[in-house]
């Protein structure tokens, strides 16, 4: 049985081909991530994604919903794989575990399900975690690549982390730049991972699953500001290059904060949206209590969508120049 | 002209699997005359036709077999000679799926041709008026070949100056490729068609615009058109929807036409292509339109061609003719896949409008699979050539709120089915906002039903208004001439010397006799308008005279108590005609006393100040005495009609309601009753209100 009314023609998109094509770009960076910080990513992957997806199935069963087309439309294991590669790869089993629930009923299913959530839900898992469970999400591994072999699990702080308390302690980032921590171009480790990320990001942008206006108004929401302070004063501010390489940024900007459903619309929105998320999450590194921000950019973010796409409607055609009241 | 034009191009737009290549292998093939031809006597846009023969009777080719009805409307003419069989309803290719009106006409074979044409041929087409071409256009009953079927003669008498005809050969629709062939085999017709068109409208240039996947079509202009400077081929890149009227214009001119507006705003006509060969046969060769060419196309018929087929033969002819189905068809189109229109038989004749007949088979189509929900993705958004929000559109459509997809532009909306193609969630996009077009619509004809019966009821309420007034106000004034024989006797005998001081005697007939007219008039008038008709007298020469204004006066009062009978007699009608007399009401009584006030200091009198007062309490009393049985109760904002102070408070609640039912936030206002009877309510009364003012205005003019 064929549609009644037109557009006829086959339609090649779907849902499901959307999230495959998210999870694909996240591929790089998953194997360099493991690569070089050991299998617990691969663990926290496959305990986030399976946990979404049995939570996903229970409660659409619970509430009486077709399990098929959304058991398989795969974004309980996209919400799953975000949440998993924000998660320490050392962390408890039960993180991951109590973080799925966390994003699939209070960031998704309290809202109506798919394409009815007000925020991100893998960021809703996030925050629940990092405020209930501190200790735990911060104690990241030190780079273990798997070709040194085994080793005891040493942890260490984040990029991040390390150059807050150092400066804390009045040291120069000149200073903490020699101590080791840091790599070619951002922490050792960190950055190639965080080139990862950009390499699946760029795919995405070529599959036209996302579009520019995000990512580009993160980096440049983020790196502007970034660029400010640090030709201020170097020895207190990263450079630009340090922050675009550290942390959640560049999977932040092409497939946290891209998550359409509650991202702004508009192209002149989406833009400011993703602007204000880079900004944000610049103040929270610098000035905040936190060592990253994105998570809270991202959910401060979702508030605003709904006023961002009502005021950046685009001009519609045959409507002359300037926008209607 | 330079060769090298500049494209501007539109925004949004896909790029499809256009598959027109499937039937452009063979030339036009000309398909033989059906047995039987169905005639629908609406192919075009606007009023359907009006049959001018009957059953039985015998036709010739050519021969007009129906009348335009109305301007919007052009005839139908027999494809072929044969005897009509019937002229009724019949299923035809309409989005409606509703039968309509066809004549039926059984060919003879013969073919046979009129003797003589309805018009004369015209060899030197250029010597033609623009009149004479409409003229012909129309008689030829030509109806847009494009797809929307407009009468062609009315976009040949654009009424203001064009700064260029444009000839949309873009085609941009998957497997349709009739106008296509049409161009790279008869672009001289074309051409010449064009020449015409351009004198018809008056327009200096012509752009034929034509996307670039067909070469042989651009060639084969390109050649036709050397001949003429003012003619000029443009190339546009291919991608749909650019044959959309508004797309094409964009394209080659960066000009945008304006919303709800037409290409003519912006100094535009857009032709088809088939239409500028229709034109140019129907005044050289004064031939009607009763033959097109369809492309007879998709994967379920056997060899995919176009066909010059008479209009009203049966689509299954054609689709034997060639070769038969294949397989399965999935479902039947009119038109391509984007914008066409699904059949429920092939039994549907061809009709004006019908470009392309598309039996595809199911895997060529989309399944009918459920829709997953919106995932805000915004591909819709990219995709839409208005720069519309398809998504937001879909969510306010959804859930029925219709004002806010107007707020959105639903009305510039093309429904080229762009956003639907690219939605990830497979959402039947442009289903959900013809749905909400048509909620709007329909909403918008129960509305002027519903005003039509209001302005009936009030026409009623008014008519009867006026009997009563009438009858009141013969008997007022009897009272009151006898008030002012009365009031006369007594000022002569009591203040002859203060009417002298005032320069006019009271005595005098003819200050009196206008006195009494004006009074009269203020009786007659309704009651609000006394109040005018009352400062009218005593601000003209009759100022200073005490017992003219208290006449005045006195019949003012008439006037009020006029009114308050009205209130009661019609007490029983509904809420707001009681509302309304008892704004009346108070307005007449203001007037009386104003009159009344402005007597007093005026008058110099105290023996009239004295009469006049003492008529007004007395005409007062009456009014509280007998005053007629009360209205309904609370029929007036809840008050006993009959008080007159009451009344007054209902005018003046009636006034606020008016005041709020003219806010925006009319239905903001809390706790009092409903809010739509308030504002019916108010709005009676405000029409009342005026109607009786221009009532006034009326009688003082007349």
């Amino acid at each position: 049985m064929n549609r009644l009314s037109s557009p006829f023609l086959p339609v090649r998109n779907s849902v499901t081909a959307v999230m495959r094509d998210v999870l694909v770009a996240l591929i790089p960076g998953v194997l360099i991530y493991t690569a070089l910080f050991g299998f617990g990513v691969l663990q926290q992957l496959l305990l986030a994604m399976v946990s979404c997806w049995v939570i996903e199935a229970l409660v659409l069963y619970l509430r009486s919903k077709p399990l098929r087309p959304f058991l398989t439309d795969g974004s309980a294991l996209l919400t799953g794989a975000l949440l998993a590669l924000s998660l320490p790869p050392g962390a408890p089993w039960w993180i991951a575990v109590v973080g799925s629930a966390a994003a699939m009923l209070l960031g998704k299913h309290l809202y109506g399900g798919l394409g009815n959530n007000a925020f991100n839900p893998a960021m809703v898992g996030f925050v629940v975690l990092l405020i209930s469970f501190p200790v735990q999400m911060t104690a990241w591994p030190a780079m273990q690549p798997l070709w040194a072999g085994a080793a005891d699990a040493v942890s260490a702080a984040t990029p991040l982390d390390h150059v807050r308390t150092q400066l804390a302690l009045h040291r120069t980032l000149d200073e903490i730049g020699h101590d080791g921590s840091f790599g070619i171009l951002a922490g050792r480790g960190w950055e190639w991972v965080a080139l990862a990320w950009l390499a699946g990001g760029l795919f995405l942008l070529w599959r036209r699953q996302i579009r520019w206006q995000i990512p580009v108004g993160v980096l440049a929401g983020m790196l502007l500001p970034a660029l400010l302070f640090w030709a201020w004063d170097a020895d207190r501010y990263g450079s630009p290059l340090f922050h675009a390489l550290s942390g959640a940024t560049l999977l932040g900007a092409f497939f946290i904060a891209t998550d359409p459903v509650s991202a702004a619309t508009t192209p002149r929105g989406r833009l400011i949206y993703g602007l204000g998320i880079g900004l944000i999450t610049y103040i929270v590194r610098s000035w905040g209590g936190y060592p990253d921000g994105i998570a809270f950019a991202v959910l401060l973010m979702n508030l605003c969508a709904p006023t961002l796409d009502q005021y950046t409607r685009p001009r519609v055609y045959g409507h002359g120049r300037k926008p209607e009241a | 002209m330079t060769l090298m034009t500049r494209l501007f191009g539109f925004r949004g737009g896909l790029h499809l699997d256009y598959r027109k290549e499937i039937s452009t292998g063979t030339p036009i093939r000309v398909a033989p005359v059906p047995p039987q031809l169905v005639l629908p006597l609406s192919q075009h846009a606007g009023a359907p036709a009006k049959p001018r023969v009957r059953v039985g009777e015998q036709v010739l080719r050519g021969q007009t077999l129906a009348d335009p009805e109305g301007f919007v409307s052009v005839p139908v003419h027999a494809p072929t000679s044969g005897t009509i069989v019937a002229i009724e309803p019949r299923p035809v290719p309409h989005a409606s799926g509703l039968p309509a009106l066809c004549i039926v006409l059984e060919a003879d074979g013969q073919d046979a041709a009129l003797p003589q044409t309805e018009w004369p041929a015209v060899e030197d087409v250029q010597s033609l008026e623009p009149q004479a071409i409409r003229d012909i256009v129309r008689r030829a009953g030509i109806a847009g070949l494009g797809g929307a079927g407009f009468p062609s003669f009315i976009k040949l008498g654009p009424g203001r100056p064009v700064e260029a005809l444009i000839i949309n050969g873009a085609e941009c629709e998957p497997y349709i490729s009739c106008d296509q062939m049409l161009m790279a085999e008869r672009a001289d017709e074309i051409v010449a068609g064009v020449q015409v068109i351009l004198r018809a409208i008056g327009a200096p240039r012509c752009l034929i615009g034509v996307e670039d996947n067909k070469p042989p079509a651009i060639a084969a202009l390109r050649r036709a058109a050397s001949v003429d400077a003012r003619i000029q081929v443009v190339v546009v890149p291919t991608r749909y929807p650019q044959g959309g009227e508004k797309q094409l214009i964009q394209a080659l001119t960066g000009k945008e036409v304006p919303s709800e507006g037409l290409p003519l705003d912006i100094g535009y006509v857009v032709h088809n292509p088939g239409t500028a060969r229709a034109v140019w046969r129907a005044v050289r060769y004064a031939e009607p339109l009763t033959a097109r060419v369809v492309t007879v196309t998709g994967g379920a018929v056997k060899a995919p061609q176009n066909v010059e087929a008479r209009i009203g033969t049966p689509m299954r002819f054609l689709i034997d003719f060639v070769g038969g189905y294949v397989g399965t068809p999935g479902r039947l189109l009119m038109g391509g896949p984007m914008m066409g229109l699904a059949l429920s038989t092939d039994e549907l004749p061809v009709i004006k409008s019908t470009n392309c007949i598309l039996a595809a088979t199911a895997e060529e189509l989309r399944p009918a699979d459920d829709a997953m929900p919106c995932i805000r993705c915004g591909a819709c958004q990219e995709a839409c050539p208005i720069n519309l929000m398809p998504q937001q559109l879909y969510w306010h459509a959804r859930g029925k709120e219709f004002d806010k997809t107007r707020e959105l532009n639903l009305f510039d909306c093309i429904e080229c089915g762009c956003c639907a193609q690219v939605c990830p969630s497979h959402i039947p996009l442009v289903q959900y906002y013809r749905y909400a077009k048509t909620e709007i619509w329909s909403a918008e004809r129960e509305k002027r039903k519903a005003d039509a019966a209001r302005e009936r009821h009030e026409a009623r309420q008014i008519r009867i208004e006026r009997e009563e007034r009438e009858k009141e106000a013969a008997r007022a004034r009897k009272k009151a001439e006898l008030a002012a024989r009365k009031a006369a006797t007594e000022a002569t005998a009591a203040s002859v010397p203060a009417a002298t001081s005032a320069g006019i005697s009271v005595d005098d007939p003819v200050a009196r006799a206008i006195a009494a007219a004006k009074a009269r008039r203020a009786v007659n008038a309704p009651a609000d308008a006394a109040a005018t008709s009352v400062k009218d007298a005593s601000g003209s020469g009759a100022d200073t005279d005490a017992v003219a204004k208290a006449i005045a006066a006195a019949q003012a009062k008439k006037a009020v108590k006029a009114a308050a009978a009205e209130t009661s007699g019609t007490g029983s009608a509904d809420k707001g005609d009681a509302v309304a007399l008892a704004i009346a009401a108070a307005k007449a009584k203001k007037a009386a006393k104003a009159a009344a006030d402005s007597a007093s200091p005026d008058a110099d009198d105290a023996v009239s100040l004295a009469i006049a007062a003492a008529k007004a309490k007395k005409h007062a009393q009456e009014q509280l005495t007998d005053a007629p049985s009360p209205a309904k109760p609370g029929a007036a904002a809840g008050g006993t009609d009959n008080d007159p102070v009451a009344r007054a408070i209902a005018a003046a609640k009636a006034k606020k309601l008016a005041r709020e039912a003219a806010a925006p936030t009319q239905g903001a206002t809390a706790g009092d009753d409903d809010p739509v009877a308030r504002a019916i309510a108010a709005a009676k009364a405000r029409k009342a209100a005026k109607d009786a003012a221009a009532t006034g205005d009326k009688d003082r003019d007349a």
